[in-house]
């Protein structure tokens, strides 16, 4: 794009955050303060995914942005289009064809590879704020893995409601060592994070910090032995493809309660029914 | 009825965009706004936009409250997507306010001083009775002009300083820091503070310093001195070696003076709360010298209990770019989120239903 450096950021802004990336893939799951930048997007939209994106994009690389699971969400269509526009870069919104995936809120069904990155956007990478809203608090809290306060929190979940209530946003051990939100990604995928071949970045702009975990990395959703996690889903098959594994969206169809239940991964969902896949609605669809 | 994956999200992206861009200029039988008039018409919005988008240009701050349909905040935010793009090559001396070229002085601790009090283009004595003369376009308006003061205008808190009254200011950073480029650490040091609340949002440091005022961290404030003007704006390029003169910009600046009683090691003596804005900004110095002071708390041996005094709090809750984007993005879509809490709050549901259940059998 006449007037702006491929990819929109200038060089230098660059260098400074495959700096911090570098760090963050050293320590799996720790915070790194970065310098990060004013975007010409608001701050929650992404910002923190579009600077990572922007600093590991290459002119061969091809695009994939998800928001909700979805490539045609308007934020997606937004952010592709950005890059489309600054860096020029081939997109798709095919999983298997992308070899950088930036993310808000999923995690693609199809297991992503070893030549894939996969960008997270996160609104509050303090996995302890809503325990300890002070961040010198909690840096200290990390230095010393001190996490009794998160452990306190889920044994007061389970002895209040009888099961941990977190739904979403669902924290990690990194590494045996670092407590990490896994952004505010349904728990259903936090066991995709777990030994990824992928390379997983994770961009926070408003809050300036970057962290990441390596490939093959050991993510473990905190539970307790009598406990253990579970992660959840609506209990139905996907109506369009007949998914039974993948996660659905729950889309109100009218106003007497009516609801379906629809794979939230599109491309996914497409896939599927493009092999022959069909469920309870695609039937219908296909007659039509 | 089928259901269809929802698809178009492109299309509606640009009509919506084509639809602003219409409502933005209205009724086509109106004239439209020029930049000048808005520069020269609506100046104190131009001076808040720049201001809190920390980039001084009357222009492209014009430019961003047209294009911003006079939402300043957007305005604001717009110039800041523009001035992360703009490369650095120096950073200014501090500007000497002492040197001012005087629109407006006023000291609230002094009945008259040398140089005097100087009232400006203020509003302050005005009565707030709407002026149904200006809905006519055409009135012609003209100031009585005196000769340009050449005296000298020593700042109030330099009069105090003669008589070590007020602490001295100490000497400033090597290098300034900057929170554009490098995170927010703490403890953060005071010239970032004070970049941190110039660029503040002016309604979240009025009602910060408004309640130091009211119990929650006092201060005991003073309006020692509250100066605007021009201001001359100058580098010392290193291959000079000495300074140029690049430009004059307009600034307010507010020096509190406030009551402190000493410590173990300090005799009692007014301390400062240092606010300095772009433009024609009083409201917002004002309030950035009281919740400086207030933040100063931990530093001069005072008990930090109060929302102003405490630096994260503010230095983190005081940026309306990032504040506007973080509470409007929750306009994005939750829905996966929001599906998984459904799923939730079912099962818990279904659980409570069971013990209820399982309790009246037992009964």
């Amino acid at each position: 794009m006449k007037g702006y450096n491929f990819a929109y950021l200038d060089e230098q802004t660059k260098r400074m955050i495959r700096r911090s990336l570098l760090k963050a893939v050293a320590i799996p799951g720790h915070q790194v303060p970065f310098g990060s930048r004013e975007m010409p997007l608001p701050y929650g939209w992404g910002t923190g995914g579009i600077q990572v994106t922007a600093s590991v994009l290459g002119a061969d690389d091809v695009l994939k942005v998800i928001d909700q699971g979805a490539d045609d969400t308007t934020n997606a269509v937004s952010i592709r289009r950005f890059f489309a526009r600054t860096a020029g870069v081939r997109t798709t919104t095919h999983t298997a064809d992308a070899t950088v995936i930036q993310t808000r809120h999923r995690i693609p069904e199809k297991t992503l590879r070893d030549d894939q990155i996969i960008v997270y956007q996160v609104p509050q990478p303090e996995p302890l704020f809503r325990l300890e809203p002070s961040r010198v608090e909690t840096r200290r809290m990390h230095s010393l893995a001190d996490y009794g306060l998160m452990h306190v929190k889920l044994y007061e979940d389970v002895a209040r409601f009888g099961q941990i209530s977190i739904s979403y946003d669902y924290p990690v051990m990194v590494n045996q060592r670092h407590l990490m939100s896994p952004s505010p990604i349904p728990a259903f995928d936090n066991p995709k994070m777990h030994r990824m071949p992928a390379l997983q970045l994770f961009g926070a702009g408003r809050e300036k910090r970057i962290y990441a975990i390596p490939p093959w990395t050991e993510v473990r959703s905190l539970d307790f032995d009598d406990h253990p996690f579970r992660p959840i889903r609506a209990p139905h098959p996907c109506g369009l493809c007949g998914a039974t594994d993948a996660y659905l969206d729950e889309v109100v169809i009218d106003d007497r309660g009516g609801r379906l239940f629809v794979c939230s991964d599109t491309d996914h969902c497409a896939e599927r029914r493009a092999a022959g896949h069909v469920g309870s609605e695609g039937l219908q669809e296909a007659a039509e | 009825m089928a259901y269809v994956t929802v698809k178009g999200g492109e299309q509606a992206i640009d009509n919506a965009h084509a639809w602003l861009a219409e409502e933005r200029r209205g009724d086509a039988a109106v004239p439209e706004l020029s930049l000048a008039q808005i520069e020269s018409q609506l100046g104190r919005s131009v001076d808040r936009a720049m201001g809190e988008g920390s980039l001084y240009d009357r222009e492209l701050a014009a430019l961003a409250v047209k294009q911003a349909q006079g939402d300043l905040i957007e305005a604001a935010f717009l110039l800041r997507a523009y001035r992360t793009t703009l490369p650095r090559f120096a950073h200014s001396r501090p500007v000497d306010t002492a040197t001012m070229q005087i629109r407006r002085r006023v000291s609230a601790v002094f009945k008259d001083l040398p140089g005097g009090q100087v009232l400006g283009p203020t509003y302050d004595y005005t009565h707030r009775l709407l002026d149904f003369r200006l809905a006519d376009a055409g009135s012609e308006v003209a100031a009585p002009r005196a000769g340009a003061t050449m005296a000298a205008m020593p700042r109030v808190p330099d009069i105090l300083g003669h008589e070590g009254l007020i602490e001295p200011d100490g000497p400033g950073p090597s290098e300034p820091g900057d929170l554009t480029r490098q995170p927010l650490g703490f403890p953060a040091p005071r010239d970032v503070r004070l970049q941190a609340l110039a660029r503040g949002d002016e309604g979240f440091l009025l009602a910060l310093g408004y309640s130091t005022q009211r119990g929650y961290g006092g201060t005991h404030p003073f309006a020692g001195e509250i100066r605007m003007g021009e201001v001359s704006v100058e580098i010392e390029p290193p291959e000079l070696g000495f300074a140029i003169d690049i430009g004059d910009i307009n600034v307010t600046e507010c020096q509190m003076v406030n009551q402190f009683k000493g410590s173990k090691t300090t005799p009692p003596q007014f301390t400062r709360g240092y606010g300095l804005v772009f433009g024609f900004a009083e409201r917002k110095a004002m309030a950035m010298a009281l919740v400086d002071r207030a933040m100063r708390a931990e530093e001069l041996g005072e008990e930090v209990t109060a929302p102003a005094q405490n630096v994260e709090f503010v230095l983190y809750h005081s940026d309306n770019i990032e504040a506007t984007g973080f509470v409007e993005h929750l306009k994005l879509p939750h829905y996966v989120d929001f599906q998984s809490e459904l799923e939730n709050v079912r099962r818990m549901r279904r659980e409570v239903a069971r013990t209820t259940e399982r309790a009246e059998t037992a009964e």
